[in-house]
């Protein structure tokens, strides 16, 4: 059994908000079992004792002093915008229609 | 004056200090071997003539008239294109932000205009730096300068492709698992990976933020080290810099006196899988860093060898939420908005037409490991195994100073070999994804040729946090006793590239 379905990837995709094709689908769901057969190996070590690291470093959060510091015009935020309007970035409608 | 684009880093600062030649005539020189070479190679996406030479007339204006200049200043680099610069394209290799000219200056750039470092364009890579081969950019592969049929390594293929071909003393990489490293080995030229934190992310495109690196690529170890000096250091724009003083590099490219140094060899790096040319010049170099005073032993990192599968889940969860902002909203490639479509729809069609599929496998891998029933088995294992990777070097740098290994278990390999296999793509990384697991500083050194196929292997050396200076101490020495023995540098070996005029 594949460690992974077509239908999952499919799944997984629409998460991802990619419209995968078809053809897109029928060679990438193979290669993602392959994929998931080698790293499901991490299942092999690593006891429950064992605590996880999600960064290298020991890291304190970094608050800077609230104040104003210079930043983007709006000019400059909308530079490479698809769509601009009254100093706005334009966007598709955001609700489903009916 | 003999041809300025065979000079190093320091050759050419040493001419603009003592009056022999400009800017302007060293980047100029640079320029016309772009123009000459790069048709073949493809390592620049974006030259930026004019950005260049006007950047390069400011530094002469400012020597002429008696300012104190910075070590580097005058001398031409290349810059990944995952590192925005003002105005000037920035693609990172992808469709999705073709045309895009940023806005601001990442720190990397910040630094090196402060230093009057001359930037001539952008490099190629593998689409955000997903790859070891640039054959995933969407601009087109590019090609080794030691045999045009071959990878250059990636995801920083073009920035080492670009000083292998001599078309600049200096690039500048960013190592995620290997991406500065294994380009260098297979260019025969040096490429560092700082410490963690040790240079800053700010600007940086970013793929896994938990490992992202930037760093220098040259083709001698004093010069990386300069650019390194140059570009390192405490950056409040990025949560995870270090404040501490910078290693001092320059000075242990300087001395490179490995007398009495621990080195330990890494057993598990080596054997099975492993080209016997590159096992051969690897066990050489060994041997020459002994006789040079080096006290060698072997050192056992048990869990490395878990190293890959948990570094295809981490990677792959952070840039599957990194590449989200990838939305068709604020900047960057818009499909399908003609009316009808909703914002969700036009975010999937452009998603779609604008990432390649090595951008697809791993967002999609990254959902996958983080979606809820499997986060645990993956996500969480592979967070484990990331300590288990520290332990072990840990446990390591208490025996030995450094360790060392082959920077990769082959060879450049042709171009198409390998690319619709991912697997056999990712153990590329084996020998380099460790260190960027753990956070500590790298470095891959040329240590000769495979006498298979005349190819460039890589010496790999792995430093403790914040101890990048060890680097340059072990590259340093090795360099100039190769030096002796070949009559110059690996790359005095490369062969002559074809000239268009």
């Amino acid at each position: 059994m594949p460690s992974i379905t077509r239908e999952e990837v499919a799944h997984l995709a629409r998460l991802a908000r990619i419209e995968l094709s078809d053809d897109e689908l029928d060679h990438l769901a193979p290669q993602l079992d392959q994929i998931i057969t080698l790293v499901g190996q991490v299942s092999q070590v690593a006891a429950d004792d064992i605590p996880p690291t999600s960064h290298a470093l020991p890291l304190t959060n970094v608050m800077r002093a609230d104040e104003n510091v210079p930043c983007l015009t709006p000019e400059q935020a909308l530079s490479g915008a698809p769509a601009a309007e009254e100093q706005r970035f334009r966007v598709p409608r955001i609700l489903e229609e009916d | 004056m003999s041809d300025l684009t065979r000079k190093t880093a320091a050759e050419l600062a040493e001419l603009m200090t003592s009056g022999q030649a400009s800017s302007v005539e060293i980047t100029q020189a640079h320029l016309d071997r772009i123009a000459a070479v790069d048709g073949d190679v493809h390592a620049f996406l974006h030259v930026d003539t004019e950005g260049a030479l006007a950047q390069a007339k400011a530094v002469d204006s400012k020597r002429a008239a008696g300012e104190q200049l910075a070590p580097l200043a005058g001398v031409p680099l290349a810059l990944k294109d995952v590192l925005t610069q003002e105005g000037v394209p920035t693609t990172a290799g992808s469709k999705i932000l073709e045309g895009w000219k940023p806005p601001y200056d990442s720190t990397v750039v910040k630094r090196l205009k402060a230093a009057g470092i001359v930037i001539l364009g952008k490099t190629n890579m593998d689409e955000f730096a997903m790859g070891s081969s640039t054959e995933n950019s969407a601009y087109g592969t590019t090609h080794n300068p030691w045999d045009l049929t071959r990878i250059p390594g990636g995801s920083g293929g073009g920035s080492s492709a670009a000083i292998s071909a001599y078309e600049a003393p200096l690039a500048i990489g960013t190592d995620t698992g290997g991406s500065i490293r294994q380009p260098g080995a297979f260019t025969g030229t040096v490429g560092v990976k700082p410490t963690y934190g040790g240079t800053s992310r700010y600007g940086l495109i970013a793929l896994a933020s938990s490992l992202d690196t930037p760093g220098p690529c040259a083709r001698t170890t004093l010069d990386a080290a300069l650019l390194h000096e140059a570009i390192a250091g405490y950056d409040p724009m990025d949560s995870t810099s270090i404040n501490q003083p910078v290693p001092a590099v320059v000075e242990a490219a300087r001395n490179g006196d490995v007398a009495g140094l621990r080195i330990g060899v890494v057993k598990e790096l080596g054997g099975e899988g492993y080209q016997p040319g590159v096992e051969a010049r690897f066990h050489e170099a060994v041997e020459l860093l002994t006789k040079l005073g080096a006290e060698v032993v072997e050192v056992s990192c048990p869990h490395f060898e878990y190293a890959l599968p948990a570094y295809y889940l981490i990677l792959p969860s952070e840039a599957s939420s990194n590449l989200a902002k990838f939305d068709a909203m604020r900047y960057g490639l818009r499909v399908g908005d003609d009316g009808t479509n909703s914002a969700e729809t036009v975010t999937s069609l452009s998603r779609e037409a604008g990432f390649g599929a090595e951008v697809k496998r791993r967002i999609i891998l990254g959902t996958h490991a983080l979606s809820s029933g499997y986060y645990d088995a993956y996500y969480g294992q592979a967070q484990k195994v990331r300590t288990l990777i520290a332990r072990d070097f840990a446990s390591a740098y208490e025996q030995v100073d450094v360790l060392v290994s082959p920077a990769t278990p082959t060879t450049a390999f042709a171009i198409g070999d390998r690319i619709d296999d991912p697997i056999a793509m990712y153990k590329n990384d084996l020998c380099t994804i460790p260190s960027n697991l753990a956070g500590n500083a790298a470095a891959s050194f040329p240590c000769g040729l495979a006498d298979e196929d005349g190819l460039p292997v890589g010496f790999h050396v792995m430093a403790p946090v914040m101890r990048d200076d060890l680097l340059y101490t072990v590259g340093a020495a090795l360099e100039s006793a190769l030096a002796e023995q070949w009559g110059g540098v690996l790359m005095t070996k490369a062969p002559e590239l074809e000239v268009t005029r």
